[in-house]
């Protein structure tokens, strides 16, 4: 049966003509792996708008990265039409980026909603992310929809889970919708829901328009899509539009909506969600949180809350292959087009080569960048290991800004001070001790804990950023099984006792390895580098000394014995075809070799020892 | 790249050789190696192709191997003839295996007999036969010696009963010193092998193996570092931990105590594992090897090389006994090798030898590093040649890095 069941009620929700009252703006917040997508996907089924032939799984993630991982970068606006006793509404949701580094487009995504879907797996309870965006989604006066999903797990436990929610938003567990999005039940009572919970958005129709980007993708045939929630009055195609961020006006080549493939539509009306097209090639000129307006009739006030981005965290990437540079290059200025908050410029290593120094939102950020560049345009890459950015203050009262532990200023240093965050972490109760471990291991101090339920634990820490974008993530899920999850927002910064320590071979100081840590932790970062790179480099026809340094104070000290023997002693027998082999290979594999100094160190050793388990100053 | 073809069984006896290894033949040596496939025990670490059973069917059982082989002696001399090579008499002949001393002395003889048919024996001409000290009799010796061999390897390996065990030598060290007697008295030059490095070998078993061989005072020595290969039973010991690996570092303390001992008793390395007491006394044969000569190598698995053509027989008996009873050569694979493939090879194996090598003046930049980190000695070096010294004898490995591009 079709959502609408009269052309006379489908009239009533086109595009640019639909009034206010019949829409509905919502988003779902889940974590990664609660279910998201699969919900949308039957969502898109049961309103008709993608039919059974053509639904394929997670439908809305579009990049392969994106299906593969299960997660969601990039949120998209699907228009649905759904009818409740008789009445055709159209349903936009918005989906939303469900990871810790893109808290900001989060928030604008929300902002374009007047209701959130509160999806919660029933097996799991809710995660620190989803909590944050919640609390966020609160903030911005949504209304909440609880939704338990994966009910028809054997391990779901909806009734704990409810109990747990109800807490969190102050409801009763017995509002708390109960979905499978696998197997679709459920999902019908939730769109009825949707539909009576979710208030009608609320704009001035014959005031100048006024629009908020909430998401801006490049496409490779049509260049900048722009994803906008219309505030008050109209857009409408073909009219001049105005940014009023950076009052750089553009002509509408098109304007729709997505359901969820684009339709052109006539305009797009108060509290409507759609696209626009104006032949802009970079995001950059279309940025999320800016406001749009009528160039002929602009408004004079933006919609607020805009923000540029900032990268927090920062990492030089290089080719293997030192000739694949220009590749980088250019693959960086595609990935650009796409990703306003990517920041990049050049960068030389004596022991890497030419590379760049690139400025990410958080670690998520960095892995999908570099997915990227490895996968869609087939680079070899090393990573540096991730640093953040530390404001250092010499005793002449000169100041520097250090976004690579190579710019860390030799001579008499005052002060230094690094980025810190709030750090919100949830788990069951068994782990406190664990994590409290951790998080003070990494100079974390307790804010406070919170009981969610008798088995759940919120812990909020401050902790240095630096701290944790090493290997954080990844001690925290091992030594928790799995069950805890971390939410982090910047929240100034600190003064901290950090030195650089260097790593010096044969005496030459190898910048890639060079790292700035907490002056208690300098000499077990130096023992674990040089004995890592003990283990990985290999003997050379002489003796190499590996040390680590603090300035000139040496803190750490391994040596890698010279080798004496290499040559096979059998060369007889007249298969010398077998022997030449040999030497090819030896002769490819010295072409990835660098060079420190007269130290030939295979590529394999920057790259194991750059790994973040090598890092973490353990 | 190295131009590579599986050679069809049916192609006419010409197409196994291109032209071009006409081009400089008159100035090349030309050896013969003769491959017996045969062992009475395989040794743990030995990776020569090599068959304990003595039947292993028509005509690759020991019995008949003799002949099966003359039959590839006459296939290669028509090849080599249609091609256009010039005939030129056989200046080293040399029985290697497997234990080419489990053939009948008769057998041997007619294989070095048919040898002599094909391309005629030069005057001076060199045969050497390995022999395993517990597969030969002083008889044997004399009927080697009357039948034209001029030299015998001994596989000795070690003095010290231990490691004899470990390698799963199964000889009897005190019948050493008989054989050498023997062969002495038959009048065949003598070398004595010896491996060092044997998992569990002393430093004082290693000298007391070098003391017995100077004991003996042989012409030649040779001392191979044991390598240990992955197919082998010694390969799967040390994988499963069951055995050490060799210590490279024990292994070059070794060579430094065996070069000392040898140059002290009046043996001079000429190649990095091979000593000799004379000029006269060094293996020609191998250094047809090093000196990219040309060589015929006859018998399973076995390695040929004429004017830069490698080919290498099939390995197991029975298909290389098929494939000459039906008159074809039983080449596996063959490579013609390339200008820089040549290059390789030419520094490779002359930087292993006592003479150096000429380095070209494209490369000769790099000889004052090797000279300054003691791999080469500094006088050829001035005029452009490449000598290694004993410490660039055990890292002779990076000297040819350095030296190849």
């Amino acid at each position: 049966m079709p959502p609408i069941a009269t052309p006379a009620a489908s009239a009533l929700i086109q595009p640019a003509s639909t009034t206010p009252e019949l829409l509905r703006n919502f988003c779902i917040i889940a974590h990664i792996d609660h279910g998201k997508s699969t919900l949308a996907d039957r969502m898109l089924q049961l309103t008709g708008v993608v039919d059974e032939r053509s639904m394929r799984a997670q439908y809305l993630d579009r990049m392969d990265i994106e299906r593969e991982r299960g997660i969601t970068i990039k949120s998209q606006a699907v228009r649905m039409p759904w009818q409740v006793d008789e009445a055709a509404y159209a349903l936009n949701m918005i989906d939303t980026p469900g990871h810790v580094d893109f808290t900001y487009e989060v928030s604008r995504s929300l902002a374009a909603c007047e209701g959130a879907v509160l999806l919660v797996d029933a097996a799991q309870g809710i995660e620190a992310q989803t909590l944050a965006n919640l609390y966020l989604a609160m903030e911005n006066d949504l209304a909440i929809i609880p939704v338990l999903n994966k009910i028809d797990l054997p391990a779901a436990q909806p009734e704990r889970f409810a109990e747990e929610l109800a807490t969190l938003i102050g409801g009763e567990p017995e509002d708390c919708l109960r979905v499978s999005g696998k197997t679709g039940v459920g999902v019908e009572v939730l769109l009825d829901a949707i539909v009576a919970q979710v208030p009608p958005p609320v704009g001035d129709p014959d005031a100048p328009a006024r629009a908020m980007i909430f998401d801006s993708v490049y496409d490779t045939y049509r260049g900048v899509v722009t994803y906008v929630r219309v505030v008050d009055g109209q857009l409408s195609p073909r009219e001049k539009i105005r940014m009023l961020s950076t009052n750089a006006t553009h002509e509408l080549l098109e304007i729709g909506v997505s359901s969820p493939e684009p339709h052109p539509t006539q305009g797009l009306g108060v509290g409507e969600v759609g696209y626009l097209i104006t032949g802009v090639k970079d995001v950059r000129q279309s940025r999320v949180g800016d406001t749009v307006t009528n160039a002929a009739k602009p408004a004079t006030e933006s919609l607020g809350g805009y923000r540029d981005p900032q990268p927090m965290v920062y990492s030089g990437l290089y080719p293997i292959d030192g000739s694949d540079y220009p590749a980088l290059r250019d693959a960086l200025d595609k990935l650009k087009l796409n990703d306003a908050a990517l920041a990049y410029e050049p960068e030389t290593s004596v022991a890497l080569g030419f590379g760049f120094r690139i400025g990410f939102l958080g670690l998520l950020h960095l892995e999908i960048v570099r997915e990227r560049l490895e996968r869609e345009f087939n680079l070899d890459l090393i990573s540096t290991a991730p640093n953040v950015i530390y404001e250092v203050t010499m005793e002449d009262g000169t100041e520097v800004t250090v976004r690579n532990p190579s710019e860390f200023p030799t001579g008499k240093v005052k002060t230094v001070t690094e980025p810190i965050v709030k750090a919100t972490l949830l788990a069951p109760s068994e782990f406190v001790g664990t994590i409290m471990e951790l998080a003070q291991g990494r100079r974390g101090t307790l804010q406070g804990m919170d009981y969610l339920s008798e088995e759940r634990v919120e812990l909020r820490y401050i902790l240095p950023l630096g701290e944790i974008i090493f290997d954080f993530f990844d001690q925290l899920k091992s030594r928790t099984r799995g069950y805890a999850s971390l939410n982090y927002e910047i929240s100034g910064e600190q003064d901290a006792d950090l030195v650089k320590v260097d790593i010096l071979l044969q005496g030459e100081q190898v910048d890639a390895f060079s790292a700035i840590v907490h002056r208690d932790k300098a000499y077990a970062y130096g023992v674990m580098m040089t004995g890592k790179l003990k283990e990985l480099i290999p003997r050379q026809q002489f003796e190499v000394p590996i040390q680590a340094a603090i300035g000139a104070r040496i803190i750490a000290r391994e040596t890698i014995r010279a080798m004496r023997k290499d040559v096979l002693a059998k060369c007889y027998g007249g298969d010398i075809s077998r022997k030449r082999k040999l030497l090819e290979k030896q002769k490819e594999g010295k072409k990835r070799m660098k060079n420190i100094g007269r130290v030939e160190v295979p590529q394999e050793a920057f790259v194991a020892a750059l790994s973040s388990d090598t890092t973490s100053g353990k | 790249m190295s131009a590579r073809s599986t050679l069809p069984g049916s192609a006419p006896l010409a197409s196994t050789l291109p032209a071009s290894v006409v081009d400089g033949a008159s100035e090349r040596d030309f050896g013969v190696y003769l491959h017996v496939p045969f062992c009475s025990v395989r040794c743990g670490y030995c990776d020569f192709n090599t068959y304990t059973s003595t039947e292993l069917g028509g005509g690759a059982s020991q019995a008949n191997y003799a002949a099966t082989a003359i039959g590839e002696i006459e296939l290669a001399a028509a090849a080599m003839a249609e091609v256009g090579l010039p005939r030129r008499p056989v200046s080293t002949v040399f029985l290697g295996g497997g234990t080419p001393t489990l053939l009948p002395a008769a057998d041997l003889a007619s294989l070095l007999d048919a040898v002599g048919q094909a391309w005629g024996l030069a005057g001076d001409v060199e045969v050497t036969t390995e022999a395993n000290p517990d597969s030969v009799t002083a008889a044997d010796l004399v009927r080697l010696a009357g039948a034209g061999f001029t030299r015998v390897s001994f596989g000795m390996q070690s003095a010290v009963p231990s490691v004899l065990h470990t390698l799963e030598r199964t000889h009897d060290p005190r019948r050493i010193p008989d054989v050498v007697a023997w062969a002495r008295d038959a009048g065949l030059h003598v070398s004595l092998d010896l491996i060092y490095g044997t998992p569990g070998e002393t430093l004082d078993h290693w000298r007391t193996s070098l003391d017995a061989v100077l004991g003996l005072e042989p012409d030649h020595v040779s001392a191979y570092a044991l390598t240990v290969e992955p197919g082998t039973k010694m390969g799967a010991q040390v994988r499963r931990g069951l055995l050490p690996m060799p210590d490279p570092d024990d292994e070059a303390t070794k060579y430094e105590i065996a070069a000392a001992a040898l140059a002290g008793a009046g043996y001079d390395w000429y190649e990095i594992s091979n000593f000799a007491r004379t000029t006269a006394d060094r293996c020609r044969h191998n250094l047809g090897y090093w000196g990219s000569q040309d060589w015929w190598g006859v018998g399973p698995g076995a390695h040929s090389h004429i004017g830069g053509h490698r080919w290498w027989n099939v390995k197991h008996p029975r298909p290389y006994a098929e494939r000459i009873d039906g008159g074809r050569l039983p080449v596996a694979e063959s490579e013609t090798l390339t200008d820089r493939q040549r290059e390789d090879e030419r520094v490779l194996l002359g930087v292993r030898l006592v003479d150096g090598l000429d380095v070209g003046a494209d490369l000769r930049g790099r000889l004052p590093t090797l000279v300054g980190d003691g791999l080469i000695e500094a006088e050829p070096a001035a005029t452009g040649r490449a000598v290694l010294t004993l410490r660039g004898r055990l890292l002779a490995d990076t000297v040819v890095g350095a030296l190849t591009d």
